[in-house]
């Protein structure tokens, strides 16, 4: 690499992370980087507290009489971990963090097209994550996330109410995150940049994006019809006021699957860019996995009846829905397969954010293909509401969406901070949390195959063998979670000087000096190549 | 009784055999995919390691045959699955005819049972074995599921309404019975036990539940030893539905002519004030003692009150049973009510 920059003209340099110290640059910045980093310090938050729930699950799990703690407190934790990590983790974590970093960067712009909506979607993030906050503060909320009625509305006798006005909140923060992102896509590219030279990254950003603005409505929708009903007593979803309690299901799956891609959605784009950038090859098949993001963004809206096998919907339906669901799998299996070539005949090379981006497509693998159990309409009867759905959505979520946002958290931290992390403890933590996901997620397929049902707090003795397995594995997880941390915490100050490409990478945001300067480019750059076209002769910095 | 580590489950109903085929050619199909990717990562991890700083390997030309092969192939095994999986759904999507039905009311946190024999029972479901069981279920509350794994079957028991769920048990013993879906603090106590017995044990068993029910209903309560409490009258769901038909003053109209008559109604077609034609089934019984007025006959001024929270959905299963008897009596009366 020729690009090395020495420390000596680095650090004296203005870029954006010290142009300005104080508290004012950071709370009113419209920077698109300095917003990634406000969004980064809060989700890092939510995590911790979802996590922290997560752990206390496990152990009250490891005894099946689940004698650490009253079921209340159980059925408060679970909601909380739901709730936490699918809105105000996941559901940022990738686009909002890594998305308002990169995005601009990548495709040669100087900041989002709505640099001041954007400072606007961190604010009402932050003021629903403070409304959700006080929900768990006032006393917790006990209805699990998918606030089922008419438990959620006329049952329950927790604090359903904030909670409910927290997520509302922070929907309107995807759907305008999601604005900016599909405006700045089609509206902001650089000269030459074309739709088909355009990062695999951006590309499901913005099959995330189309399912922010178009899902996100509807829980917004959703969570004022539940609160009018729980508030004003309107007969909307209680059987008993005159509602149907199935209509609740409907709408809320109609947000709720779409809204389980455009959590994977973006990781699948992390994982485009690090199999690329560690195989220096042009992703397999980009064409098809560009078009695979936007298909599944697509598909994901006519699949939510899978969630209802088994309530009572009309069987035929149920097969309309069961077809679909096979439909979406075939765009996820193209991807795999795709990034799975991209390594033949590549110069692999096994830095930490290489094995999470390895890592997610095995557990994807192993994800998408107990969807498929799901989709069955036969095999869901018995799996539904048990620990394979459990097992199955965390291997998506949490083998999928958490391992990419980690693995492109390693890639992108010298651009972010211009230093690099410490390899060592990186491959240890990678490594870890593939062992310790396993371990944990693992089990709970055969604790689901054998009927263990979820959102249990006691068990059958029969099933602790396999619950303590798996509250050994999280323990294991946990460490890897934590290293980074520390780690990533300590090399912001004491890390090697990363210099502007240090992987050696493709990409207008690897051209840019780490930190990048406030305008990302001094120049707007030109773009003549396809994305990914690592040439042998030409190795530009 | 239970080995303490559960690593099987057993295959306790007609159905689960079915679906277990299935189930392994699931497994059978992921663990092969599973392979074949892992495989390729580490081979191509392998044999493709970076073996110089500076390496750059040669450009790989995008290939459309590949393409449609890895996407005809894995379409190919959606379409078999979805129509083995929906064949088999469909296929057990009905009970036969010849069903035996049981009465489910779920509530926040237990299951109460209802035999039309009589016997009444509380986390508690006892069947016979080979014989095909229809369960119909509504729920007092919120949104509940009853769950049998080793039978493989699950229904959501929705307030406001019936679903149904059959089986027909293949062998004997005491399997799990849990709610799975989430209804609230006590979600995960919401379990009991189904036994399944030969039918002769079954048929002692009911007349045993029925006397002693008796004789709880004298003492107040208990069961026979060994079994878990029971409650009720012991009489059979229609007797106790006809006691109601009268303590309700039911049959001031239709016993006499002043509403429709519900001999025969139960399974005949009926013309509602809005023109459209329905079929008299246990929703429609149900929707018509609860909100009378939303269905009612055509030719008759919709003047029956309601009887919501005067009778538990246990009471209008019985009642349902009753008027479901009146059809077995004399049976081909069905269009009376016309004018």
């Amino acid at each position: 690499m020729n690009s090395t920059i020495t420390d000596v003209t680095a650090l004296p340099r203005v870029h954006y992370l010290n142009v300005d110290y104080g508290w004012k640059s950071w709370l009113f910045t419209t920077d698109h980087k300095r917003i990634a980093w406000l969004y980064l310090f809060a989700i890092t938050f939510f995590f911790c507290i979802g996590g922290v729930a997560a752990t206390l699950m496990r152990l009250n799990l490891i005894q099946p009489q689940g004698s650490l703690m009253e079921p209340d407190t159980y059925n408060k934790l679970f909601t909380v971990h739901g709730l936490i990590m699918i809105f105000f983790f996941l559901a940022p974590s990738i686009p909002a963090v890594l998305g308002n970093f990169l995005i601009p960067l990548m495709i040669g712009a100087q900041d989002l097209a709505f640099p001041r909506l954007n400072l606007l979607s961190w604010y009402l993030f932050m003021l629903g994550g403070g409304v959700f906050l006080y929900s768990v503060i006032a006393g917790g909320v006990d209805t699990g996330w998918t606030f089922y009625t008419p438990l959620s509305t006329t049952y329950a006798n927790s604090n359903v109410m904030s909670a409910a006005m927290g997520v509302f909140i922070s929907g309107y923060s995807s759907i305008l995150t999601g604005l900016n992102f599909i405006v700045t896509i089609h509206k902001m590219r650089a000269p030459g940049l074309t739709w088909s030279r355009l990062p695999l990254f951006c590309w499901s950003l913005y099959g995330a994006s189309i399912i922010f603005v178009l899902a996100m409505p509807v829980i917004a929708i959703t969570m004022i019809l539940l609160m009018l009903e729980r508030f004003l007593h309107m007969g909307i979803f209680d059987p008993a006021l005159g509602g149907d309690p199935i209509l609740f299901q409907h709408l809320f799956w109609f947000f709720g699957h779409p809204e389980v891609y455009v959590l994977v959605l973006p990781a699948m784009g992390v994982v485009s860019e690090l199999v690329a950038a560690f195989s220096r090859k042009r992703v397999f098949g980009y064409g098809f996995v560009a078009l695979s993001s936007v298909g599944i963004a697509v598909l994901s809206f006519f699949v939510w009846g899978h969630h209802m096998f088994v309530s009572g919907e009309s069987i035929y339906a149920g097969l309309v829905f069961s077809a679909f669901s096979f439909a979406v799998a075939i765009p996820s299996a193209i991807k795999v397969f795709n990034w799975t070539a991209t390594l033949y005949k590549a110069s692999i090379s096994f830095e930490a954010p290489m094995l999470y981006a390895l890592g997610f497509i095995g557990l994807f693998t192993m994800g998408g293909l107990t969807g498929l159990f799901l989709a069955a309409l036969a095999i869901d009867v018995h799996v539904h509401d048990t620990y394979f759905i459990v097992a199955h959505f965390h291997y998506i979520m949490v083998g999928g969406a958490v391992m990419g946002y980690l693995g492109g958290i390693h890639y992108w931290w010298p651009k972010m901070t211009g230093r690099m992390y410490p390899e060592g403890w990186a491959k240890l933590s990678a490594v870890l949390v593939f062992v310790g996901f396993n371990l944990t997620f693992g089990p709970q397929f055969i604790l689901g195959y054998l009927g263990m049902p979820r959102r249990y707090s006691v068990y059958p003795p029969e099933f602790q063998a396999l619950n303590v397995l798996s509250s050994a594995g999280a323990s294991i997880l946990a460490f890897g979670y934590v290293f980074p941390l520390i780690y990533l915490t300590w090399s912001v100050r004491y890390g090697r000087i990363a210099g502007n490409n240090p992987w050696g990478a493709k990409g207008l945001e690897w051209t840019t000096p780490s930190p990048p300067p406030t305008e990302n480019f001094e120049v707007t750059p030109v773009v003549t190549e396809e994305a990914y076209a690592y040439v042998a002769d030409v190795m530009r910095g | 009784m239970r080995p303490a580590i559960a690593m099987q489950l057993i295959e306790g109903s007609s159905w689960a055999a079915q679906w277990q085929h299935l189930f392994y050619f699931l497994v059978g199909l992921s663990i092969f995919f599973s392979i074949l990717i892992f495989g390729l990562i580490v081979y191509f991890g392998i044999k493709y390691r970076r073996r110089s700083k500076d390496e750059i390997p040669p450009p790989t030309k995008d290939n459309l045959i590949l393409e449609i092969t890895w996407t005809v192939i894995p379409a190919g095994l959606c379409v078999v699955i979805f129509v083995w999986a929906s064949t088999l759904f469909f296929q057990n999507a009905s009970p036969p005819l010849a069903s035996t039905e049981i009465f489910v009311v779920g509530k926040q946190w237990m299951w109460k049972v209802q035999h039309l024999e009589g016997v009444r029972e509380i986390n508690e479901l006892h069947v016979p074995l080979g014989v095909p069981i229809k369960l119909t279920m509504t729920s007092e509350d919120v949104i509940h599921d009853f769950a049998v794994p080793a039978f493989r079957i699950k229904k959501d028991v929705v307030p406001g309404n019936y679903t149904t769920q059959w089986f027909r048990a293949t062998k004997t013993g005491r399997f799990h019975l849990f709610c799975d879906q989430y209804c609230g603090t006590n979600h995960s106590a919401m379990t009991g036990w189904v036994t399944v017995m030969n039918p002769a044990d079954y048929a002692g068993w009911l007349t045993s539940g029925v006397e002693s029910l008796a004789r709880a209903s004298a003492a107040g309560s208990g069961g026979p030893p060994g079994h878990p409490p029971l409650s009720g009258s012991g009489e059979p769901m229609a007797d106790v539905g006809a006691k109601l038909y009268v303590r309700y003053g039911c049959n001031t109209c239709h016993s006499t002519g002043k509403g429709p008559t519900l001999v025969g109604l139960y399974g005949s077609q009926v013309k509602v004030s809005s023109g459209e034609l329905l079929i008299a089934d246990y929703a429609y019984i149900r929707d018509s003692i609860l909100t009378p007025t939303a269905k009612s006959v055509e030719g008759y001024e919709p003047i029956m009150p309601t009887f919501q929270g005067q009778l538990g959905e246990e009471e209008v299963l019985q009642l349902t049973a009753y008027i479901k008897s009146l059809a077995k009596t004399d049976g081909k009366e069905t269009k009376g009510a016309t004018k």
